[in-house]
């Protein structure tokens, strides 16, 4: 089973711990130490750390990297014209299907960082290697680089601790040195909904890094498995689950990182056409009354099959299952009663626009 | 490790007998594999259950699994206290955790069940 698997900088640390391990997007990923709802409640209340080093980290630079990226994926870079900013974004193929979707960082003079998921890695490589023009340098930096999440509400206090100041603030990065000796870099985004900080460094640095968050005892390693219900909780999107190339991100409810103010990009003709008739399908959330639901059990309404479950998960916060599916549009509303067939039963879900859960230490 | 007293079957429940009774539950090594517990669906007072026929599933937040009935008999008790609390199968799966009591159809159906030295070098095989 874990024939060809890679392995994280931060493998054998999650050995000690007794993690469980499981294949995920090609490496060898713990699931879950003490458990995924313990870990997910330590997160919503104290601070957990997860090991992302899997993800995919590239660095463009050159005089036209702005231009040329700007080409390449779907929100407006200008957001970021200031250095040291942050933007969530899709890239998109000449028919509007996600590609991936990415933050853009931008780290330097003339220079962007871009963090992507794992599973997209190649892809994404290949992709914007072949749209940047002579001049912008395209690096993979992926395996020399390490990434640590920190997030939680005491996240912020314990990072502030080790790097000697304040991170930066929401959706911006900037250096730091952890414990007065290790350079890293400090992100202030996240995936679970928890105020906290996303920490770049070698590769080679990870191990030490991982070692001083847990040295804190309002920290907890957390797995997959606590990633997975605290981003469903906040309706965050995965790709591969949420999304892919097969689909649009009008439909995907990522309409808000569709920038039809700026000049060309890649799929920019579809999406606008997309975004004037409206989609056909939406993506929505539902909250459903029993057992938990799982991606591809259907999703009906009176009887009749309209979609399939994409992520389906139980809330810890919530205590109940909650899900999110692709609907016809005319069924995306609110409130909308659907049923989901949970193998043998068919269960009530209710149209919900997420987060499922509102209240954060992002939303305080 | 696993109750001397009890039965097991090669799906991971446990059997109890009391008297013509079976009282059923998932083994400890089976809540460990599955995570946290946290929906129970059991059958109601009453059903007739033939041995292997799925009655029931139990999830995790990671999966969902079938419960098989390990004998055959009808459903005498059901344990709603899982209903709020199933997580008393990941902390007390021989105890707090059980899920149905049975009226036994065929006492002669236990004799193909494991003893607990028989499970514990089964599920040693499985880990």
């Amino acid at each position: 089973m874990t024939e060809g698997l890679l392995r994280t900088p931060l493998y054998e640390e999650h050995l000690a711990l007794g993690a469980r391990m499981v294949p995920f997007a090609g490496f060898e990923m713990p699931v879950q130490y003490a458990g995924i709802i313990d870990e997910h409640r330590a997160v919503r209340t104290s601070a957990g750390v997860f090991d992302v080093c899997h993800m995919a980290e590239f660095r463009v630079f050159g005089f036209e990297a702005f231009d040329a990226l700007q080409g390449l994926v779907t929100n407006d870079l200008h957001k970021i014209d200031e250095m040291s900013k942050a933007v969530y974004t899709v890239m998109c193929d000449e028919a509007g299907g996600i590609i991936d979707d990415l933050i853009v960082y931008h780290t330097g003079d003339l220079e962007y960082l871009i963090i992507a998921n794992a599973s997209n890695r190649a892809v994404d490589a290949e992709w914007i290697a072949a749209h940047l023009p002579e001049g912008v340098e395209f690096v993979d930096e992926s395996d020399r680089t390490g990434l640590i999440a920190l997030q939680g509400p005491e996240a912020v206090r314990i990072i502030t601790e080790l790097a000697g100041e304040e991170p930066p603030a929401r959706f911006h990065i900037a250096e730091a040195r952890l414990d007065e000796s290790i350079p890293v870099l400090l992100a202030r985004t996240g995936y679970t909904g928890e105020d906290g900080v996303e920490i770049v460094c070698a590769a080679t640095d990870a191990a030490a890094v991982w070692r001083l968050l847990l040295s804190f005892a309002e920290v907890s390693p957390c797995g997959l498995g606590a990633r997975d219900t605290l981003r469903l909780e906040m309706g965050y999107p995965l790709h591969g689950t949420d999304m892919d190339r097969s689909i649009d991100p009008i439909s995907a409810g990522l309409s808000w990182v569709v920038s039809m103010k700026k000049a060309d990009f890649i799929g920019r003709d579809v999406l606008a056409a997309i975004k004037e008739a409206g989609p056909e399908r939406k993506l929505v959330g539902l909250n459903v009354s029993e057992g938990v639901p799982r991606h591809g059990y259907p999703v009906l309404h009176d009887g009749v099959e309209v979609g399939t479950v994409a992520s389906g998960t139980f809330s810890p916060n919530l205590e109940h299952g909650i899900a999110t599916a692709y609907v016809p549009s005319a069924l995306a509303e609110p409130g909308t009663c659907l049923e989901i067939t949970a193998r043998r039963k068919n269960v009530s879900a209710t149209v919900v626009r997420p987060p499922f859960v509102t209240h954060t230490s992002l939303s305080a | 490790m696993n109750p001397a007293d009890l039965r097991y079957d090669k799906e991971h429940e446990w059997v109890r007998v009391e008297g013509d009774t079976a009282v059923i539950g998932i083994s400890d090594f089976a809540q460990d594999q599955l995570g946290e517990v946290v929906y129970v669906d059991l059958p109601s007072v009453g059903d007739v259950l033939a041995v292997g026929e799925t009655f029931g599933e139990i999830e995790s937040v990671k999966s969902v699994s079938e419960l098989f009935a390990p004998v055959s008999g009808t459903v005498v008790e059901v344990n709603d206290e899982l209903d709020s609390a199933p997580e008393s199968i990941n902390s007390d799966a021989y105890g707090a955790g059980w899920m149905v009591k049975i009226k036994l159809a065929d006492p002669a159906e236990l004799d193909g069940l494991m003893s607990s030295v028989e499970y514990d070098a089964f599920v040693a095989n499985e880990a």
